[in-house]
C-alpha cells in the first residue's frame, strides 16, 4: 500500500496504482478534471503512465460556480 | 439594428452580458438563470474535487462548455503565485486560454491587489493565456494592463457583491475613452438600472453574478439584467439627447388656438 495525500486527505492505496487508476477509483472524468502531482501540474497524456508513489501530494480539481 | 456581437480576443460573444455561476441554491437554478440571461459566456472557479461524495452533481453537467463560453477565474487568490497556479490547471483541465485574473487584496473590501495583478499579467500574457482583468477604476493602471497585453479591461463598478452600482462615472469614461480593448465593468452591480448606466456610458459589458443568484427571483432578474444591457446598448448607440437645464416643449406652438 501506499500512503499519499489527495486533496487535503490522506488515504491508501494499491502501490502499482498509475494515475488513471486512481481517476477511476473515484469515478471521475478525465475532460472535467486537471491534476497537479508533488505540486506540479501532470499532462493528461501522462495518467496511465505515471505511477503513484508512497508521500506522493494529489491535488485534483474541477469547475464549480464562480463569479 | 446589424448584429452587435461582443469580441474579446478571437472569441465573438453574442450577448455583453456575462454572468458568474457562484452563489446560486443549486445548478438547476444556475442553468436556469444562464439561460434567462442570455449570456454567452460564463466565469468559473476552479477548485478540489470532493472526493468523499462522488454523486454530487457538477456544474458541467448542467452548463455544456461546449455550448457556452467558460471562463475560469482566481476568485479567492490573494496573490500572483496562487492566481497562475489556478489558471495554469484551467488551462490543463481543457485548454482553457481565455481567462479571468482577479488577485484580491483585501478580504473585507474584495479590492484587487493591483500590483500583484499586473506583475500576474505579465506572466500570463508571455506563456500564451488571453486575460480579462479585473482591476481598481484606475485609469492609469487600465492603460498599463493594455499595454501588457490584456484582452480586457474589468473594473469595479463597486465592490464585488456590494450592489452599490456605478460609483465613479468619470474614471469608468476616462477608461473607455483610452481603451482600445473591451472594457468591462465586473463587480457592484446591483439592480438593471446600474448595467443599463454602464452600457449608456459606452462599456462593451457588465458581468454579474450576486445582483442575479441573490435576487429573490433569480431567473427574472437574469432576465430583467439581459434587457438592462440591450437597452443600455442600444442608447449609448443612438446617441442620447443633451442635458439641458430648462424645458423644452416637444409639442410645436405653430397653430395653437
Amino acid at each position: 500500500m501506499a500512503k499519499i495525500q489527495l486533496n487535503g486527505k490522506k488515504i491508501k492505496i494499491n502501490s502499482n496504482y498509475c494515475i488513471k487508476d486512481l481517476i477511476k477509483k473515484f469515478k471521475l472524468k478525465e475532460n472535467k478534471i486537471a491534476i497537479e502531482l508533488n505540486g506540479v501540474i501532470l499532462p493528461k497524456k501522462f495518467y496511465s503512465t505515471k505511477k503513484i508513489k508512497n508521500k506522493d501530494n494529489i491535488e485534483i480539481v474541477q469547475f464549480i460556480g464562480g463569479g | 439594428m446589424k448584429k452587435d456581437n461582443l469580441k474579446i480576443d478571437k472569441i465573438t460573444l453574442t450577448s455583453r452580458l456575462i454572468v458568474g455561476t457562484g452563489k446560486y441554491k443549486n445548478f438547476k437554478e444556475t442553468a436556469e438563470a444562464v439561460k434567462a440571461s442570455g449570456a454567452a459566456m460564463v466565469t468559473v472557479a476552479v477548485r478540489r474535487v470532493n472526493i468523499l461524495d462522488r454523486n454530487k452533481p457538477v456544474l458541467m453537467d448542467y452548463l455544456n462548455p461546449k455550448k457556452i463560453v467558460y471562463l475560469p477565474n482566481t476568485a479567492g487568490c490573494f496573490n500572483s503565485e496562487d492566481a497562475l497556479r489556478t489558471l495554469r490547471l484551467a488551462r490543463e483541465m481543457g485548454g482553457w486560454k481565455l481567462v479571468k485574473l482577479e488577485v484580491l487584496g483585501d478580504k473585507k473590501t474584495l479590492y484587487p491587489n493591483m500590483i500583484e495583478t499586473l506583475k500576474s499579467t505579465k506572466i500570463l500574457v508571455r506563456e500564451g493565456f488571453k486575460v480579462m482583468v479585473y482591476c481598481s477604476d484606475d485609469p492609469i493602471i487600465a492603460k498599463k494592463l493594455e499595454e501588457l497585453g490584456a484582452s480586457a479591461i474589468m473594473p469595479l463598478a463597486s465592490p464585488i457583491g456590494s450592489g452599490r452600482g456605478i460609483r465613479n462615472k468619470l474614471n469608468l469614461s476616462i477608461i473607455l475613452n483610452n481603451s482600445k480593448v473591451p472594457v468591462i465593468v465586473d463587480a457592484g452591480i446591483g439592480t438593471a438600472s446600474d448595467a443599463a448606466i454602464a452600457m449608456e456610458l459606452g462599456c462593451d459589458g457588465v458581468l454579474i453574478n450576486t445582483a442575479i443568484a441573490k435576487a429573490k427571483n433569480p431567473i427574472l432578474m437574469a432576465e430583467s439584467m439581459k434587457h438592462a444591457v440591450l437597452a443600455g446598448r442600444k442608447s449609448f448607440l443612438s446617441g442620447r439627447i443633451k442635458a439641458i437645464n430648462y424645458g423644452k416643449a416637444s409639442s410645436p406652438t405653430e397653430g395653437l388656438i
